[in-house]
């Protein structure tokens, strides 16, 4: 298994230059990936700009939307942003997509909620028409999202949670995958947040960026990793439940966080 | 910190009785809206994992609870005038009474306030730190915050009546009695030296058929008395206020809001066949007290620990006593199995006991079950999987399907095209070369590829090599021969399916001119020359088949490939008599293949049996539509559901066909062949051997294993010395 970080595009009040420097260290580090979620109304980055500048500034890792949310962007324009940033990174983009949980986001973008996981199909179906071979994930967690998941995409993008939720949805993919009759099996992401310094801000940030959940955003919140242990134990659970790539999204934006993690992984 | 329970059932005294004891410090009170002695119910089961737990949470009420248990390991199954015994299964039970008694005077005992007839109507009026929802199905909390919690409330499974009867089993006993009105099925166990619970339950048709709905208490215990006179032996059955009710499934997303939160039934429920409601309550209850241990007065930071510890726990218990619900539901139509058989389908109802776990239990039991599997119940005898199956002519060695040989029974071909138009992507094989009829079919597109004539410009699908790999292997071969319909011309599978070809493509058929998936081609409609000619393609396979000593001819009419868009109304819009009656052509194909294919040998039909869709194929239709195929000719179906359209709604799960092909193997008394993600011999024996199917798709995980051993040199033998 693989182990990604998250970049904290996410967490507000981050400066452009610290998203950069995050990225640039993460590359130089033991990780395989760098992520970004995406969110319209939050102080926060949008995810294929983002992308954009780490691509400039990495080489050698992948770089990952875990994920964006597909239908509030054009079609068009969603394949453009995507194959733009996969030709910036030298075809280092993994693309993750889903429908996404938020109703503000749609009103936000003015696209109508309704409909969304047949656009999202109709955008899959447009991204692999085009023969590109550019590696596709989709999240989510209905039927419907692990049927489109195994109708077009290489893998599946896990919402996190502890390692036996991981390991239920990768059953389910593995079933669809099955199922639609692909060759071999999905390529299966999963993803972890961590904070080893300020665990209580990393919750704080948690339970705000959640708050739409209701009182879930404690669970959230509560299974944010604080310790090395922590996040050992995390890993290798996921590695048990056949995770190829994990990806650790940071809830602190402190660069010596992402020290501490990559320590916490090497050892 | 101050603490208020509402609901003095088990869930809130046992927590009451765990808190005070952690901390003498806290104010605990419980507040119960009924009289102190007004008690619901009979016994309630408990099993040996639970009493662990209870002994490390409180020894005192432990030793007393135990003291009055009633224990039995044994289930025993009336059913057609035999009895089953079914040993190794540790079960204890307690009059609910007594169980409340104890713990109400521990909470005494510690200082715990005990409030009865007391209605909270608003919770919020309640000055506490912490309010705890113990107040059962109908919780003022959860309703006071519905919203907040997530909260969904729906029934499940058969009415029944819980009543009592001073017989005293010596066994947890399932009774199944038919009646004229349909099967009727009791659940008792004894719970004291002097009584047993007696759950009486039936479908809610043939519990109005009876007429119970219009009987009153007494009526309806002079009923069930007579109809179970033979096993009350002369005892009465005896009435606590239960009437005939149907379970309430609880469910919230969130458990906590706040400072308020759910344990018990009020956070959530597992239908009684289970036997888990109490069992759960009291864990809830040793959780959260444990959660306050760990966290002090941090209640938030409790309250989300316990229900991060707790609900996934809840929800698997859950999803099997569904599954347990829903097969008493359906019992009745079960009743043509054999008792054995029937009583192996009872035990493995709800997932959590498989044939491993039963022989673990009782290795007499699974022996002779196994025996009985392979014909006769004194012989030693392989696992069910290992079991021969005779079908038509054809002796198949095992029960496994695979794509390849290595070990399997039958392996079965991918879809092979009767017809250069019919094929999914480039790479799907076409019976026969250029002297085929098939090759007339091909489309113009495909010869101006620039393919010489003599080579075509398609995989032909290398019948006499598959088959005879199989037969090397040890194995019967079963080709599937299938048409694709309005999902052909698309890309190869390696990333993707349904992505359509751009250049290339082949016109498409289907019932009606729609594309499956976006901007997929519009596919033409069947003319009368298309659908004969499709007709003939069919028959000429299965001559073509029959020649290259192909054992099984699978004919797919599903998924939403040409012939299954005539079976479903979301697909088939035609105003001609193949709309009136959408059996029509996949009749007619059936029916002309059966005039080619050799009698003994096996044909097989694969149906979608549900399209897992608002407005297409229900199971009940999907199952009238494998009896039509049975009656007309297939020896076989394999069940697999969905891809109908692409907008489906599938529900993945392992074993996620497992009862769709038991509902179709029982009702249309057909037998099937069904995968789902089938990963381990233990679900083949454990479907096999129930009845839930006859022949399993069997999909290898990989280990990692294979290769290692690989690897090995080959004579690296083990010395023995």
């Amino acid at each position: 298994m693989n182990v990604g970080v998250g970049l904290p595009s996410t967490v507000p009040g981050v400066s452009g230059e610290l998203l950069l420097e995050w990225a640039r260290r993460a590359d130089g580090g033991p990780f395989s990936s760098v992520a970004v979620l995406d969110r319209v109304v939050y102080d926060c980055f949008e995810p294929f700009v983002a992308l954009a500048g780490a691509a400039a500034v990495t080489n050698r890792v992948r770089i990952a939307t875990m994920i964006a949310i597909g239908p509030l962007r054009p079609t068009a324009l969603l394949a453009k942003q995507a194959s733009s940033v996969d030709a910036l990174s030298g075809g280092r983009l993994t693309l993750g997509l889903a429908v996404g949980a938020r109703h503000d986001d749609y009103e936000a973008a003015g696209v109508d909620h309704r409909g969304r996981g047949a656009k999202l199909s109709e955008q899959l179906a447009h991204l692999r028409g085009d023969g590109s071979t550019m590696e596709l994930l989709v999240g989510g967690g209905s039927g419907q999202a692990f049927a489109r998941m195994a109708r077009y995409a290489d893998g599946y993008a896990h919402n996190g949670g502890p390692p036996r939720a991981f390991a239920g949805a990768a059953a389910r993919a593995r079933a669809a995958w099955s199922d639609l009759g692909r060759p071999g099996s999905p390529r299966l992401w999963g993803q972890g947040y961590f904070a080893l310094g300020h665990a209580e801000r990393g919750a704080a940030y948690l339970r705000d960026y959640y708050a739409f959940t209701g009182p879930f955003a404690d669970k959230i919140a509560a299974g944010n990793l604080t310790s090395p242990r922590a996040v050992k134990d995390f890993v290798r659970g996921y590695e048990e439940e056949g995770c190829d790539e994990l990806v650790l999204f940071p809830t602190v934006a402190d660069l010596d966080d992402l020290d501490r993690l990559a320590e916490a992984i090497a050892e | 910190m101050r603490i208020s329970i509402l609901g003095a059932g088990p869930a809130g005294l046992y927590l009451a009785v765990l808190m005070k004891k952690a901390n003498q410090q806290h104010e605990i009170e419980v507040v119960e809206r009924n009289a102190r002695d007004a008690t619901f119910g009979w016994g309630v089961v408990f099993s040996e994992e639970t009493l662990g737990t209870l002994r490390d949470a409180d020894d005192q009420t432990y030793i007393e609870i135990t003291d009055t248990f009633a224990r039995w390991e044994t289930v025993d199954i009336r059913y057609r005038g035999t009895l089953l015994r079914s040993r190794g299964n540790r079960f204890s039970a307690i009059a609910r009474k007594l169980l409340l008694e104890i713990l109400q005077r521990r909470c005494r005992e510690l200082g715990v306030a005990l409030r009865f007839g007391v209605e909270v109507e608003d919770p919020d009026t309640l000055d506490a730190d912490l309010v705890v929802g113990a107040d059962g199905v109908n919780s003022i909390v959860r309703r006071s915050r519905a919203d907040a919690f997530g909260a969904r409330v729906d029934p499940e499974g058969c009415t029944f009546a819980w009543f009592g009867t001073d017989l005293v089993f010596d066994a947890f006993t399932f009774i199944f009695r038919e009646t004229e009105h349909g099967l009727f099925q009791v659940h008792a166990y004894p719970f004291d030296d002097q009584t047993s619970t007696f759950i009486v339950e039936c479908p809610e048709d043939v519990w109005r058929r009876a007429g119970l709905d219009d009987l009153d208490e007494a009526q309806s215990i002079a009923f069930c008395e007579q109809l179970f006179a033979a096993d009350l032996d002369g005892h009465r059955l005896l009435s606590n206020r239960s009437l005939w009710t149907r379970f309430l499934k609880v469910r919230n997303r969130s458990w906590h809001d706040g400072r308020f939160v759910l344990v018990g039934d009020a956070a959530h429920t597992a239908h009684f066949t289970i036997g888990s409601g109490t069992k759960l309550a009291m864990e809830d209850a040793v959780a959260l007290a444990q959660a306050f241990v760990r966290h002090g007065d941090r209640v938030e930071a409790a309250v989300v620990d316990y229900e991060l510890e707790r609900q996934p726990v809840v929800e698997r218990f859950q999803e099997a006593a569904s599954d347990s619900a829903s097969y008493f539901v359906r019992v009745g139509r079960t009743t043509h199995l054999q008792p054995m058989q029937f009583a192996f389908n009872l035990l493995t109802r709800s997932g959590r006991i498989s044939h491993t776990n039963l022989a673990q239990r009782d290795p007499g039991f699974v022996r002779v079950m196994d025996a009985w599997f392979a014909g006769d119940p004194r012989a030693v005898a392989p696992p069910p999987m290992f079991t021969p199956l005779r079908l038509g002519g054809l002796t198949l060695p095992n029960r496994i399907v695979r794509r390849a040989p290595g070990g399997a029974g039958l392996v079965l071909s991918e879809l092979v095209a009767v017809s250069a138009g019919g094929r999914v992507s480039a790479e799907t094989p076409v019976l026969g070369g250029d002297d085929d009829p098939a090759a007339d079919t091909l489309a113009v597109g495909d010869r101006d590829g620039g393919a010489p004539a003599a080579t075509p410009a398609w995989r032909v699908a290398p019948l006499d090599e598959w088959v005879g790999a199989a037969h090397d292997g040890g194995a019967a071969f079963a080709l599937q021969l299938g048409h694709a319909g309005r999902r052909g011309a698309t890309r190869p599978p390696a990333h993707g399916v349904d992505v359509p070809l751009r250049e290339g493509a082949w016109p498409l058929l289907s019932a009606c001119a729609v594309p499956y998936a976006p901007f997929g081609a519009v596919p033409e409609e069947c003319h009368a020359d298309d659908l004969a000619r499709v007709r003939d393609e069919f028959a000429a396979g299965a001559a073509r088949a029959a020649k290259a000593g192909v054992d099984v001819l699978e004919l797919n009419f599903a998924h939403g490939y040409l012939v299954a868009s005539f079976l479903s109304p979301l697909t088939n819009r035609r105003d001609d008599p193949y709309g009136a009656d959408r059996l029509k052509f996949p009749l007619e194909v059936l029916e002309a293949v059966r005039a080619t294919w050799p009698e003994d040998r096996v044909l097989a039909v694969r149906l979608s049996v549900t399209d897992w869709a608002r407005g297409g194929l229900t199971v009940d239709d999907g199952i009238a539509v494998a009896h039509a195929m049975a009656q007309s000719g297939a020896q076989l179906i394999h069940v697999v559901a969905g891809q109908t359209v692409a907008g489906g709604e599938p529900l993945y799960r392992r074993g996620f066909l497992t009862a769709l092909s038991e509902r179709v193997r029982t009702e249309a008394r057909v037998p099937t062949l069904v995968g789902g993600w089938l990963t381990t011999p233990d679900q083949v024996n454990t479907i096999v051997a129930a009845g839930r199917g006859d022949l399993c798709v069997l999909e290898l995980e990989r280990t990692g294993l294979e290769d290692q051993l690989e690897a090995r040199p080959e004579h690296e033998a083990v010395a023995v010395p």
